[in-house]
């Protein structure tokens, strides 16, 4: 890269400045807050706090609670991350076939993006709430006891598929544009060499269009991790019991509700530890295995 | 082995373009079909309809004795090098070569054994462990040619398969790709808009022209005898020279008589600039014909030039070949003669040979 080369000295850093204060002002402030939060215990009347070092940290990875809400993020972010990564690849595949109507089709797929997370959540709870939702009667109709209300796997179902159907618009979106940019040459390659259109989909385009899919997972697993508080906080407010309650969840439930900010402080590090984490790993690990074409 | 049979094949695309409208065509068994023709003409659209890439309109095309209009791609026993290679990028250049032979679920010794072949057979034994992007252009080429060989199968189609190489590579893989087939006896249809490529590779050069066929047949025969002023015009480089005859012959050309008599349809003459020569301070002799030329330019092209001139009375221009390299001013009024039994006539209105 060229180094560009400033008459003034004082203009670089002029230029630099608002996005360094940006990341300030929105990312390191609250994060180094959160960090010294976290060694605080604080009355819950807020009048004083003392300095307990690690307490929080060990009280809250003591805490069952704590670990269920762990087991819970994992379950919701990997089936949420799969079910609208796979949803949206097969809409995707299918958007390809259609010969009259394409843009059509493709613009109603990607309206649900505009869609709100907590407005997504009142229309699947309105849909499938067991006293007043469509679905939830058509349901009991056909013999099925669905009551999302008492059932924690229901509920979780229901979280899942709400927070999927939220983000298929989005992956649909890039999968449509990875597709495209397979050469067509390629697959008729494949069928001259005997590759059924199963074969053609697992052997070619689905290798070829892996740097998309990665991408894809890094951004629906931290999706799943943060962006689903609306969702979840519309259509379970994290119950029956704590079944749908994730860790983001939890860090807004132990801080504003049950005013712990301490304990809560202390979870919102470690999930950041969490993300940072999962990130490095996606791109450490399963990155080497994509192919760039 | 197989014989391909295109009868009165149609293609009209969704929106209506009618890409080929009726070709009848008849390839046989081992034989090097070329077909040659401007860009847009159907080449591509007929060879993807044999490939079965392409649904056909109308019309059958059989490959061996099997009427093949409805088979999928696989199960017409051809295969096929693209224009771009079309080589798996993400598959090493022996998996690429592989995957035709594995998805028909063949032995792996028998692939082993024909993937090592054909290695050989194009000196791509070194490359086998790389992927595509590893590799120069004309090795990729060499590859897609490789994929093809080992299927083994009834029938090769190339669609401008060396059009991505420099001018030099690509002569070299011409010779190659004759030889291969030469040694193979595969049958093989090749599309390319190169007429050099044409009439170097082919058995039989087929000239397309919106659709149709203008003409069929050896590469000589067509070079000598073309069937229409527009074969005329595409196949030779130069392009042959063309003289629309008036009802007074054409000024600035004598010609010995009876030669340019207008009886009959308006015609048109051609005549080829190696036929000519510059005769400037010879006699005219007898029997020939003579142009009255002012020189407009020279092209030397080292073993020959071609001196460019216009007849009188803004008449067109011709090419005249000289051997060696020519230093005529342009502006120098010159003579250039030509023997009539080289004249080609066409019908002006319909194009055709007379
Ligand atoms: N998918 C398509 N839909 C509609 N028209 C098409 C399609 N493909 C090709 N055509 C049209 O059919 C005609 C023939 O196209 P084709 O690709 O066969 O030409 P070609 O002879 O191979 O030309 P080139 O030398 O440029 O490759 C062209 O007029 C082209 O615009
Ligand atoms: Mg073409």
């Amino acid at each position: 890269m060229q180094k560009a080369v400033f008459p003034n000295r004082v203009l670089p850093y002029l230029l630099l400045a608002p996005q360094v204060a940006i990341t300030i002002v929105f990312f390191y402030w609250p994060a180094s807050q959160a960090l010294y939060q976290s060694m605080l215990k604080e009355d819950p009347f807020g009048l004083k706090s003392k300095f307990v070092g690690l307490q929080n940290f060990t009280q809250v990875l003591g805490n069952p609670d704590y670990l269920n809400s762990v087991r819970v993020t994992v379950v919701f972010s990997v089936s949420t991350a799969v079910l609208a990564m796979a949803l949206a690849l097969f809409l995707a595949t299918a958007a390809e076939k259609v010969v009259r109507g394409k843009g059509f089709y493709r613009t109603m797929l990607i309206w649900p993006y505009a869609v709100a997370p907590a407005v997504a959540g009142l229309l699947f709870l309105f849909m499938f709430n067991p006293s007043m939702g469509t679905f939830a009667y058509l349901l009991r109709d056909a013999g099925y006891r669905w009551n999302p209300l008492l059932d924690g796997d229901q509920a979780m179902l229901l979280v899942v598929v709400a927070a999927a159907w939220k983000q298929i618009s989005y992956n649909f979106l890039f999968f449509v544009a990875a597709l495209q940019s397979v050469p067509r040459s390629l697959i008729e390659a494949a069928a001259i060499d005997g590759a059924s259109s199963t074969k053609r989909f697992w052997t070619i385009v689905f290798p070829l269009i892996a740097p998309t899919t990665f991408f894809l997972l890094v951004v629906n697993t931290v999706y799943a991790f943060f962006d689903t508080f609306g969702i979840i906080d519309a259509v379970t407010g994290g119950g029956p019991a704590q079944a749908t309650q994730t860790l983001v969840y939890k860090v807004y439930n132990d801080g504003f509700v049950n005013l712990d900010l301490g304990g809560s402080a202390a979870q919102s590090v470690i999930l950041m530890a969490i993300v940072i984490a999962l990130t490095a790993i996606q791109f450490r690990y399963v990155e080497k295995r994509v192919h760039y074409a | 082995m197989a014989k391909i049979e295109l009868k009165d094949v149609r293609k009209v695309y969704h929106g209506g373009v009618e890409a080929v409208k009726g070709v009848s065509l008849s390839v046989e068994d081992g034989a090097f079909v070329v077909l040659v023709g401007p860009s847009g003409c159907g080449k591509s659209t007929l060879l993807r309809m044999v490939a079965g890439l392409e649904s056909i309109s109308s019309g059958t095309i059989a490959i061996g004795d099997r009427v093949v209009n409805e088979l999928e791609p696989a199960e017409r026993d051809i295969a096929m090098v693209f224009q771009n290679y079309a080589l798996y990028p993400h598959m090493t250049v022996r998996k690429n070569l592989e995957y035709g032979l594995k998805n028909r679920k063949m032995a792996s010794g028998e692939i082993a054994r024909r993937v090592d072949e054909a290695a050989k057979m194009l000196e791509i034994g070194a490359l086998l462990d790389r992927r595509p992007g590893q590799l120069s252009g004309g090795q990729r080429q060499r590859v897609a040619m490789g994929r093809a060989l080992v299927r083994e199968p009834a029938a090769f189609l190339f669609d401008e398969p060396l059009s991505n190489l420099d001018a030099k590579l690509r002569v070299q893989m011409r010779a190659e790709i004759r030889r291969l087939q030469r040694r193979l006896k595969t049958t093989s249809l090749y599309v390319t808009h190169d007429q050099l490529e044409a009439m170097t590779l082919a058995d039989t050069l087929v000239v397309l022209n919106a659709g149709r066929i203008e003409q069929a047949g050896s590469p000589m025969e067509v070079y000598e005898r073309p069937a229409s002023l527009f074969v005329a015009t595409f196949i030779g480089s130069p392009a042959m020279n063309l003289l629309p005859l008036g009802a007074g012959g054409i000024a600035g050309l004598t010609a010995p008589d009876g030669l340019l008599s207008g009886a009959g349809p308006a015609k048109t003459l051609g005549i080829r600039p190696e036929h000519m020569r510059l005769a400037d301070g010879e006699a005219p002799r007898p029997g020939e014909m003579r142009f009255d030329l002012t020189v407009t330019g020279v092209e030397v092209v080292g073993a020959e030039s071609f001196v460019y001139g216009t007849l009188p009375e803004g008449g067109p221009e011709v090419a005249v070949r000289v051997a060696g390299y020519s230093h005529v001013e342009p502006g120098t009024r010159l003579a250039a003669a030509a023997d009539p039994a080289y004249l080609h006539r066409f019908d002006r209105e319909t194009g055709r040979r007379i």
